[in-house]
Parts: structure tokens; C-alpha cells; sequence
């Protein structure tokens, strides 16, 4: 009997032949990370047990990218805890404000994530890194606590799940649609404990940052992980990581077996799948972008930790070129790093955003959860392409977030409602299945 | 471990947001998260919490963000425990690491209605409802899991592994 990717990280992580799911192993961690929310949380915890140093300065992360650049004193002062607890232990990756990203689009892009690594990081959508091949899974911040100091984690083998995309999605059909219709389909706790392995053509042909999208989004279907396997998108994005760090040099290929156990397969039609978003207040809550027309907004957030790197931007700015964002609308672009700020410049899609009256941000999670740079108010409601729509999510519990892609999300800026692409007069969807002939 | 107190009853998928808003989070202070806990989804919450009161959900409780200072909220509001139809994977290492005890028990969270009388043995994994007179069992923690909170938490299980290591 063969094993699944996740299966084959595992046991090699924990120096074992092979691992079946439900066996509790002590897996190895390549690397280990944290944030400014949750690492204060941990240190304190680290310096009670009575540890004295860390298993490894050059295989921990502390990212202060929540509540970044400090929106208050507390912020500040948790912020301060980070600094002091890296500068004490030599902790290699920590960066300030002007050099910090957000930590799922910062720690890939520094190659600070290779192929078959096992991640552990104390933020849930720590899962995000499974699009290189890796197992990576969100945990609190005594789980970080403990592997800061044992350089290992205790986890249960998870089943997997395989997701078989068939076909090629439509035209402004991407990572972000094919995810939220998942989610919509299994629900919410639709692979609670398991592994979702994300496999077909579609995902073949995903590009890289497609698949960093849809496996940032497994924890909302309840997921231990997500993951694509290895292949030749994997390997050049990998290539393309500063020379000698880990991405590009410490890899380990890894795939499913032919012959790999799932406890279950789901068989989607990527073609058939619509702009699509998630209505209040659950991300399993999917409806057609198109159905949604009657829907006015007072924000847009395009950016974040699943849809903050520069093809987001370019597919937002392929809309809101030479285009101007509705007056009744806020629109807020949070890229996910510094480097995708420098692109963005450099090759227009900044200008060509600020030009449509958008804000653009510093790198900062900020308003994904209601910390700040654009806090929405009683009954205002947000079209966001970030992770969560909970009540209270982006602010006051009154307020509203609608979950939708880059695409769907600067349409309905222009607009000042849910829109799809075509309804702002954007070129038809000419590929997909011929299913859904609206124009 | 033998707690007894009034239920306080919740639907499914339960979120960390609605446990703890974010927008609190620029505090790791138990006490002063204990003040917001659940403020979203129940604003009376903490005003009518007693000390040993217990949280009845159904599933998927605590879904979503990564956040330990869900369970510190609930411990710090003066839950005793918390038992539901299922939790989310991170919540659930959260409660183990941080030492709020949880039960999985689908039929007794399922039967449960606000201000029910409840008595929940951790150990033995027991919810009786006093109010209406019924008794289930819970699904029992695996070994592993029972050893790490024999040993007092994640933390001092693996202190205790690297002394014995020689590596602290």
C-alpha cells in the first residue's frame, strides 16, 4: 500500500519507515514561526517552563506583521517582547517595519520554506506553505513554546482528502473561486483533522500563487493542512529563491503514490465553478458573485495573506486600470511584502491602483481581523479577498465581510456592489465548459 | 476533576473571533481577556458567567484563528470546562496545552439547554445532566494525550524529555 505526501513528510520528519493515520508521531520541524499576536503569548511561556535557549536560532521566524507598524501602546509593547526575545536568542528571521511582510507571503518568497518541510507556525493560516510541498500546519502558542525549545511537535498523522480539480476554470475563475466553492461544498469542519491534497488538471496548470491561496484557506474547511504535490511549478518558483537558502537548496521532492490510501476523493468540475463568494458569516457560505449584484458595499480589501502577492495585484489592476473606484467605496490594497511593493511600482500596478483612488497599504494583516488600517463600522460591509467572514471579523460585530477573489473584488469597487468582471464591462469568459453562457 | 455548574449553550462553529475579538488581542493578560470573552456572539456572557459554569456548544467549537487567548478567555471568565460535539484541531491542542479542560461528547451537547444543572468527570469522561436526570459518556483522550496532562502540559512534558536528555 502506498502513502499519501503527507504521509511520506511525517515519517521521514519523524525518522520513521513509514506512518498510517491516527499514529501520534514526534516530527521534526524545519521550521517554526510566530507572530506579534500570538509569540508574546509564547515567550512568556518558553521563560516559565525554565528553558534557557532555542533548539536552533536559524529555524524560527518571529514576524511582527499583525497589529504592524504599531497601531497602539499595547501593540507597541507586544511588539517590544518580540524584539527582545530575538535580538536575546540570535533569532536569524525577524524583521522590522519596512523590511517585514506578511508572514505567509514573506517567509516563501525569503525561501525560508522548502519541499517536504515540516512547518509549524502559531497562526492558523500557517498552512498556506503546504503549495510548496510541505506539510504546514497552524497551532497555539504553547505549541510554538515547545518547539522553540525541542525543535519537534507531536501530531496525530491526519487521513487525507484528495480534491481532484477537473478541467480548466473560466476566465477570472482562480485559486480563490475553486477554494471557496470547496469550502462550500464540505462546510467548514468538511476535513476537520484531515489533510486536503489538492490535485487534477486545474491545480496542474494553477500557477504557484493560485495554490498558495487554496491552501491558505484549508484551515477554513477545518483542516490540519492543505497540500499540492511536487512538480515543475513547485520547482521554479523554488529555483527563483535567494541563492543559498532553504527553499532553493534544501528541498525534498515528495508525492503521493499511485496506490495512496484516501478516506475520501471529491471530484469537482473546475469549469463549472463561478466567480464566487462567501456571504456573512462563514466562509462555507458561497453564493455566484453574479447572484450577488443587489449587494452594496462602503470597502474593498484586496490583499493579505491569501491574496497579497503581485499576480493578486496585477489581477486587480488589470480591472481598476485607467478605471475609478466608486465614490461610495473605500479601496484598500494590503500587499503581502515589501518585494511585492517594489514590483508593484516597478512595473505600474501601484500607480495604476492609487490612480483608481485606492489606499495603498504597508504590508500588515491589519484590517483581515479588525486591527486597524480600515476597521469597519455598525452595519458597513466589506468585500475582502482575505481568509474569514466571522461575525465581527473585520470590526464591529454588526459590520458584514464578503469573501471573494482579486478579480471580483476591484469589479465590485468600480461598481459599489458585488460584481463579476463582465458586469464592469471587463472582456467575457470565453474558455470553460460552456456551462453558464451569461455575458 | 469533577465539575458542577449551569450550562451555557451554543450552536456550531463557534469561532476564536466571537470567543475573543481581535480587536483585544493587543493584550495577553488572562484577566483582561476573560472580560471580552464572548462578547460577539452573547454580550451578556461574562455579567451572567458564575465561577464553575460550563460551556455546552455543538460542533466545531473554537474554528478558526489560531488565537490561545480563546481558551485563557474562557478559563479566565471562570468556565470550569467546556464540552461540546467536536472541536476545532487547533482549539483543541490549545485547551490541552493551556490546561482548560474540554470533553467531546455529542450526545450530552446536543441534550443540553441553557441553565441546565451539569456535572462533568474529566477523567472519567462522564456528563450528567442533573436537570434532566440523563448521563453520557465522552469520547475518551487518546494515550499520548493523557500522558501530556498527567505530566501537567505540553511544556513541562517536553522540559522534563530535554532534561532527561541533558540538552537544558
Amino acid at each position: 500500500m502506498g502513502h499519501t505526501i503527507v504521509e511520506k513528510i511525517l515519517a521521514r520528519a519523524a525518522g520513521r519507515e513509514a506512518v498510517s493515520p491516527g499514529d501520534i508521531v514526534e516530527a521534526k520541524v524545519d521550521l517554526a514561526l510566530a507572530n506579534d499576536i500570538t509569540a508574546p503569548i509564547a515567550i512568556a511561556e518558553f521563560e516559565k517552563a525554565g528553558f534557557s535557549h532555542v533548539f536552533d536560532p536559524a529555524r524560527i521566524a518571529l514576524v511582527p506583521d499583525h497589529f504592524t507598524p504599531n497601531k497602539d501602546i499595547k501593540a507597541a509593547a507586544q511588539s517590544k517582547i518580540l524584539r527582545e526575545f530575538a535580538r536575546k536568542h540570535g533569532i536569524e528571521h525577524y524583521w522590522e517595519v519596512g523590511r517585514v511582510g506578511i508572514e505567509h507571503v514573506l517567509l516563501p518568497e525569503q525561501g525560508l520554506v522548502a519541499a517536504g518541510d515540516v512547518v509549524i507556525g502559531a497562526d492558523s493560516h500557517t498552512c498556506t506553505y503546504g503549495a510548496l510541498a510541505a506539510f504546514s500546519t497552524g497551532v497555539g502558542s504553547t505549541d510554538f513554546a515547545a518547539a522553540m525549545a525541542w525543535g519537534r511537535v507531536w501530531l496525530r498523522v491526519p487521513e487525507t482528502i484528495r480534491f481532484v480539480y477537473h478541467n480548466r476554470p473560466p476566465r477570472y475563475v482562480g485559486g480563490k473561486d475553486l477554494m471557496l466553492h470547496t469550502i462550500g461544498l464540505i462546510g467548514v469542519d468538511g476535513a476537520l483533522y484531515q489533510a486536503m491534497e489538492f490535485t487534477g488538471p486545474a491545480i496542474k496548470r494553477m500557477s504557484i500563487d493560485g495554490r498558495f491561496t487554496m491552501c491558505n484557506m484549508a484551515i477554513e474547511a477545518g483542516a490540519k493542512c492543505g497540500v499540492v504535490g511536487y512538480d515543475e511549478t513547485t520547482a521554479a518558483y523554488l529555483q527563483e529563491r535567494p541563492p543559498g537558502s532553504r527553499g532553493r537548496d534544501g528541498g525534498v521532492e515528495c508525492n503521493s503514490d499511485p496506490d495512496a490510501h484516501y478516506v475520501r476523493e471529491v471530484e469537482i468540475d473546475a469549469a463549472a465553478v463561478e466567480p464566487t463568494v462567501a456571504m456573512p458569516h462563514l466562509p462555507s457560505n458561497t453564493a455566484p458573485a453574479a447572484s450577488l449584484a443587489g449587494v452594496r458595499i462602503d470597502q474593498v480589501v484586496i490583499g493579505s495573506c491569501t491574496n497579497g502577492r503581485l499576480s493578486d495585484l496585477h489581477q486587480a489592476a488589470e480591472l481598476l486600470r485607467g478605471r475609478t473606484v466608486h465614490p461610495d467605496v473605500r479601496l484598500i490594497i494590503l500587499p503581502g511584502t515589501q518585494q511585492v511593493c517594489l514590483d508593484a511600482a516597478a512595473d505600474g500596478t501601484m500607480a495604476a491602483l492609487i490612480e483608481a483612488g485606492g489606499a495603498f497599504s504597508t504590508p500588515t494583516c491589519g484590517p483581515c481581523l479588525g486591527g486597524h488600517m480600515g476597521v469597519l463600522a455598525d452595519r458597513e460591509r466589506s468585500v475582502a479577498t482575505t481568509n474569514r467572514n466571522f461575525v465581527g471579523r473585520m470590526g464591529h460585530p454588526g459590520s458584514e465581510v464578503y469573501l471573494a477573489s482579486p478579480y471580483v473584488a476591484a469589479a465590485s469597487a468600480i461598481a459599489g456592489h458585488i460584481a463579476t468582471p463582465e458586469m464592469v464591462g471587463a472582456a467575457g469568459a470565453a474558455s470553460g465548459s460552456g456551462r453558464g453562457g451569461r455575458s | 476533576m469533577i465539575f458542577e455548574g449551569s450550562a451555557h449553550t451554543f450552536g456550531r462553529d463557534v469561532d476564536t473571533d466571537v470567543i475573543i475579538p481581535a480587536r483585544y488581542l493587543n493584550s495577553s493578560d488572562p484577566a483582561e481577556l476573560g472580560t471580552h470573552c464572548m462578547e460577539d456572539i452573547d454580550a451578556d456572557f461574562v455579567a451572567r458567567v458564575r465561577p464553575g459554569d460550563i460551556v455546552v456548544a455543538a460542533e466545531n467549537f473554537g474554528c478558526g484563528s489560531s488565537r490561545e487567548h480563546a481558551p485563557l478567555a474562557i478559563k479566565a471568565a471562570g468556565v470550569s470546562c467546556v464540552v461540546a460535539a467536536s472541536f476545532a484541531r487547533i482549539f483543541y491542542r490549545n485547551a490541552i496545552n493551556t490546561g482548560l479542560p474540554i470533553v467531546v461528547c455529542p450526545a450530552a451537547a446536543h441534550e443540553a439547554r441553557a441553565g441546565d444543572r451539569l456535572r462533568v468527570d474529566v477523567v472519567a469522561g462522564v456528563v450528567t445532566n442533573l436537570t434532566q436526570g440523563t448521563s453520557h459518556q465522552a469520547d475518551a483522550f487518546p494515550p499520548f494525550m493523557q500522558e501530556l496532562i498527567a505530566q501537567g502540559g505540553l511544556l513541562p512534558f517536553v522540559k522534563a524529555r530535554l532534561d532527561a536528555e541533558g540538552a537544558a
